[in-house]
């Protein structure tokens, strides 16, 4: 039946660029709160990495076929959870996102990420590659967007927006033929155009966060100080950098939250355009890698799940990044592997983990 | 499951490459932005970081010291620390200000008006809330760093004067410039919030005594909080000025004068320098440098006194009989009283009316007009002179213009003639009119400034002097000259007397205070001091509206003494103004009490004998000062009020030799020269 599975068949080389990325970070995260009140942060955050790796070790161990069977079950849990936020959540900065289990705070909008990705790679992968119907493009539209609203609405702008790749991943990945994907990016466009002007969904100070990065000069008191920030931070690093821990942006706390959503600017500051460059060239590596193995993969639906590891990690990169240099609005969506946060670091292993799964089992049949 | 089925499936190489090749595009445009910013923009945004982290921070000037002729110090300064609001910080200030009132002990609707007169200013521009903050809103502003970072503190140098209004408007005082001074040219360089001299010699001398701020480069954090310094340009602190007052002058002139309404002028005829100048009532320009709420302000503006009025340069009032000194060198150089004998039957009669003499003097000459002061002779010398030859001569003497005394707002008094009143009133002169103007009544009107010159100039053979207050020897030439500019004067001049005239007048002037048959002023003679001088009692509204006024208004006349010694060439010449003195005899033994102490002092000093053991009076001087922290808590106050203000009175010994060598060498600071100098002090603040 199957062949016995061994670690040999990990991913040791993704693994190895994984560490060297997460190394980068809990220097940069001690740099970057060496004089604010989250110093030390970076031992908080070697511990979140240390339990991201045993949660990957252990995702990795089970089969991704069984994840499958189970995530009709997960589904319904998180979206029930999902429910839950909205009635009993907890709040905090002005958001309800958690539950409160005794003294742990759960965020299930993390964990909604993972089982969209394992729930779209199963409804794509039993589709069987065939040309989709409108019916089947509705039905994946539903149980990714039902969830999507819910995120939306507590609010939670930035994780709602990481689903979307998801999805649009499994449509292209799935079948999806190019008038549907035109009459669909036709339906998206005026789809966000009404959603933008009827002023209901969208909260005022998410419209500002989502227009000041096209001109942050407008108002540099109010949301467009930090992209302004962000970008002279970025800009003055020059190609060498200012140093490690002498960056003036990053030092003199201009440069908001310079060890979680910021990171890339405070790395740029510091270590400049070879830095930059450097972490954007492992990136680049990493999500190759990835679609080796997704390519490498013994069947369909283990390929759709390293593609949707690819598709978020690869939005939250270019959002992530895109929004420091100044091309992309302030969502509050963080850098993957560099950011500082646990739930940031659980669910990029636990994807990660995932996809080292799929490779694993990639000679198993 | 049936995820069998797909068992076997692939996806697409091609879809696969495209999503490579997205995501390299996608990285392309990461790295171009990237090089967008750090490559090509890399001198823009190193000058924006640059901005962001660097602030000015102003250092403060100490402002230059006064010192009386001696080199005894008169205005010190002292350390206190001011509060400011800094708008820069991306911080909602208005939310703030409810804690900042009440941490501050302000007025919360008085500073939102503050903040709201500074709306319009840059926002680097710091707002002066409060000055002289106490140790425990500095601890406040301490303790309130993060919620309160708009908060900043300077150190300054503020002004520490001599109590109880002691030479209060020579000195003047200083205060925030106001925006009408800003927007006047000659205020090009100061900042709101700057601290000019607002009168007497502060504001004359501003631009020395201020000094020049020095800035800091101070490295802040986002939140404005300082974390390291760059570079400092030090202040050049303002220059210490030594005053032409003397010091012991001065006090006699104050303790003469003492609550009675009126002015002292005091000064030197051979070279102009005022010794004193005392103007009553007074005001204690402390309460303007330290902190004066708009209810006191207003008080000082509308008190029927006018305590602001330095009446020494400021009061235009009827000279009285002292006009009969330039009446009598009209009449001589004019050569019309020589040979005039007027007979006195209590007065006499002009263009048919009666002109009241106060006594019945018989047959008056010119010897005896003057120090009898016979209002008969001088109406009959001016009939006979006419207006415009007197106004010919008060003009020479420089009546009717300011001496160009180095004190803003110097009045000009008033010479009346036949074109002065066409062109004020368009009408004809009466010759009735110039009879009053004969014993200096009428339109005539006159400074105790311009009085003390005239008199000086009349003693010292026709040279007159500018009076001063600063010896412009340590004045930089070309601030000197454009001094001279922007105090325009009858400044230094010399007018030819006749000596046989000369000889006369001040003979007669001697008489006036010498006890005998002709004396008026016997109450200032002063035994083996040749004091020569002239009193004017002058009315100071007619007898009809003295009559329509009624009680409540004090009808007496103004008392005037004007004196010299020696009477020829003189060395001292004393002004005294006493307002409702009554008689001209009363200002006199004021002026006799000046001119006493005055004298003693040249006998010291010219003899260099040293005052006996028991003699010397201390001089209490009242002021405000700080001190460092001494330990002790007398009167049951705090440590912390103790540490910053102290107020009380010194005790100075003026004629001990050794006070100004201490002054001089000391730090500056009181609690040194306290330290130093023969001095004691006693504590009386509240």
């Amino acid at each position: 039946m199957r062949r016995f599975l061994s670690f040999r068949d990990f991913d040791w080389a993704l693994l190895g660029l994984i560490l060297v990325l997460c190394t980068i970070s809990v220097v940069e995260i001690y740099s970057a709160t060496l004089h604010t009140k989250y110093a030390g942060f970076q031992v908080k955050q070697l511990f979140w990495i240390a339990g991201g790796l045993a949660a990957m070790f252990i995702f990795a161990k089970i089969d991704y076929h069984r994840l499958l069977d189970w995530v009709p079950w997960a589904y319904g849990i998180f979206f029930l959870s999902l429910l839950a936020v909205k009635v009993v959540g907890h709040r905090a900065l002005g958001a309800k996102r958690w539950i409160k289990i005794g003294p742990l705070l759960f965020q299930p909008s993390e964990w909604v990420k993972l089982v969209l990705i394992l729930a779209v790679a199963r409804y794509f992968a039993n589709l069987g590659g065939r040309s989709l119907t409108w019916t089947d493009i509705f039905k994946s539209f539903a149980f990714v967007g039902l969830p999507m609203l819910l995120v939306l609405s507590q609010p939670d702008l930035g994780t709602a927006l990481t689903y979307a790749p998801i999805l649009v991943a499994g449509l292209f990945l799935g079948g999806i033929n190019l008038r549907q994907a035109a009459i669909l990016t036709v339906c998206g466009l005026s789809l966000v155009v009404g959603v933008w002007s009827s002023g209901k969904i969208l909260k005022p100070y998410q419209k500002a966060r989502l227009t000041s990065f096209i001109n942050p000069d407008n108002d540099p008191r109010g949301s467009g100080y930090q992209i302004r920030q962000s970008l002279i931070a970025v800009g003055s690093g020059g190609v060498w950098g200012k140093g490690m821990a002498k960056g003036t942006q990053t030092q003199g706390d201009f440069l908001p939250i310079p060890h979680a959503d910021f990171i890339f600017a405070a790395l740029s500051e510091e270590h400049g355009f070879v830095g930059a460059f450097f972490v954007l060239l492992l990136y680049f590596f990493i999500l190759m890698r990835l679609i080796q193995n997704a390519q490498t993969a013994a069947d369909l639906p283990g390929s759709l799940i390293i593609m949707g590891v690819v598709a978020v990690l690869t939005f939250q990169i270019a959002v992530n990044v895109g929004m420091v240099i100044g091309l992309m609005p302030v969502t509050g969506i963080p850098l993957p592997l560099m950011s500082y946060g646990g739930s940031s670091v659980l669910f990029t292993f636990l994807a990660l983990g995932v996809a080292m799964n799929v490779r694993m089992r990639r000679f198993v049949n | 499951m049936n995820s069998s089925s797909t068992r076997g499936e692939k996806l697409s190489a091609i879809k696969l490459t495209v999503v490579q090749y997205g995501i390299l595009a996608m990285m392309l445009i990461l790295v171009g932005g990237l090089w967008r910013l750090q490559v090509l923009n890399v001198q823009n945004f190193r000058l924006l970081a640059e901005q962001n982290r660097i602030r000015k921070v102003p250092i403060l000037a100490a402002r230059g010291k006064l010192f009386d002729r001696d080199g005894r110090l008169l205005v010190d300064n002292y350390p206190s620390v001011s509060c400011f609001l800094v708008r820069e910080q991306n911080h909602n200030v208005d939310a703030d200000l409810p804690l900042i009132a009440e941490g501050l002990h302000l007025d919360l609707d008085q500073l939102r008006a503050t903040l709201s007169h500074y709306r319009r200013t840059p926002g680097y521009q710091p707002i002066p809330i409060k000055q002289d903050i106490t140790a425990d809103e500095q601890a406040f502003i301490a303790a309130h760093r993060n919620e309160l970072p708009e908060l900043e503190t300077i150190d300054v140098e503020r002004r520490l004067y001599p109590a109880d209004g002691f030479a209060a408007h020579l000195i003047g005082y200083v205060g925030e410039v106001s925006e009408d001074d800003l927007n006047n040219p000659r205020f090009a360089a100061y900042q709101p919030g700057d601290v000019v001299g607002k009168a007497g010699v502060e504001e004359t001398y501003d631009e020395l005594l201020r000094g020049q701020d020095g800035s800091r480069d101070v490295i802040v954090d986002s939140r404005g909080r300082e974390v390291g310094y760059l570079r400092t340009q030090h202040a050049v602190p303002g220059k210490d000025l030594r005053l032409t007052v003397d010091l012991d002058i001065q006090r006699a002139a104050e303790v003469a004068l003492g609550d009675r309404s009126g002015a002292v002028v005091v000064m030197d005829p051979r070279n102009g320098d005022i010794l004193a100048m005392v103007s009553h009532p007074t005001y204690d320009p402390n309460q303007f440098a330290v902190r004066i709420s708009r209810k006191e302000w207003t008080q000082l503006v509308t008190d029927p006194n006018h305590p602001l009025l330095n009446r020494a340069i400021q009061a235009q009032l009827a000279p009285g009989s002292t006009f009969k000194i330039l009446m009598s060198v009209a009449g001589l150089q004019e050569g019309v009283a020589q040979d005039m004998h007027v007979m006195c039957n209590g007065g006499a009669t002009f263009y048919g009316h009666f002109y009241h003499c106060d006594q019945h003097h018989g047959m008056v000459d010119i010897d005896h007009a003057i120090p009898w002061s016979c209002d008969t002779f001088f109406y009959t010398l001016a009939n006979k002179l006419g207006i415009d030859t007197i106004a010919k001569y008060a003009r020479s003497v420089g009546l009717g213009q300011p001496t160009g005394i180095d004190l803003p707002n110097e009045a000009s008094g008033l010479v009346p003639s036949t074109e002065w009143k066409l062109h004020t009133f368009h009408e004809k002169w009466f010759a009735g009119e110039t009879i009053s103007v004969g014993i200096g009544q009428g339109a005539v009107t006159a400074t105790p400034i311009q009085l003390a010159r005239m008199i000086s100039g009349i003693a010292s053979d026709g040279h007159f002097v500018r009076p001063r207050v600063v010896d412009p020897s340590q004045l930089p030439p070309k601030f000197y000259k454009a001094l001279l500019d922007s105090f325009p004067g009858s400044g230094n001049a010399t007018i030819p007397l006749n000596p046989a005239n000369w000889m006369t007048i001040t003979n007669a002037m001697a008489m006036a205070t010498t006890p005998g048959p002709f004396d008026t002023a016997a109450a200032s003679h002063l035994e083996g001091v040749d004091f020569a001088g002239k009193t004017g009692s002058a009315q100071v509204a007619s007898h009809t509206a003295i009559a329509r006024m009624g009680k409540g208004v004090d009808t007496r006349p103004n008392g005037w003494f004007v004196g010299v010694i020696p009477r020829r060439n003189p060395e001292f010449v004393v002004a005294v103004l006493w307002e409702h003195g009554d008689w001209g005899s009363n200002a006199a033994k004021l002026a006799a009490q000046v001119a006493t102490v005055w004298v003693n002092k040249q006998r010291i000093q010219e003899h260099d004998v040293l005052m006996p053991a028991a003699a010397p009076k201390p001089m209490e001087m009242g002021a405000v000062w700080s001190a460092a922290p001494p330990a002790r808590t007398e009167h049951g106050r705090s440590v912390e009020e103790s540490a910053t203000l102290h107020g009380g009175h010194f005790f100075i010994y003026p004629t001990v030799k050794a006070a100004p060598k201490a002054l001089a060498s000391g730090e500056g600071h009181l609690p040194v020269w306290l330290a130093t100098s023969m001095l004691r002090f006693k504590e009386d603040l509240p």
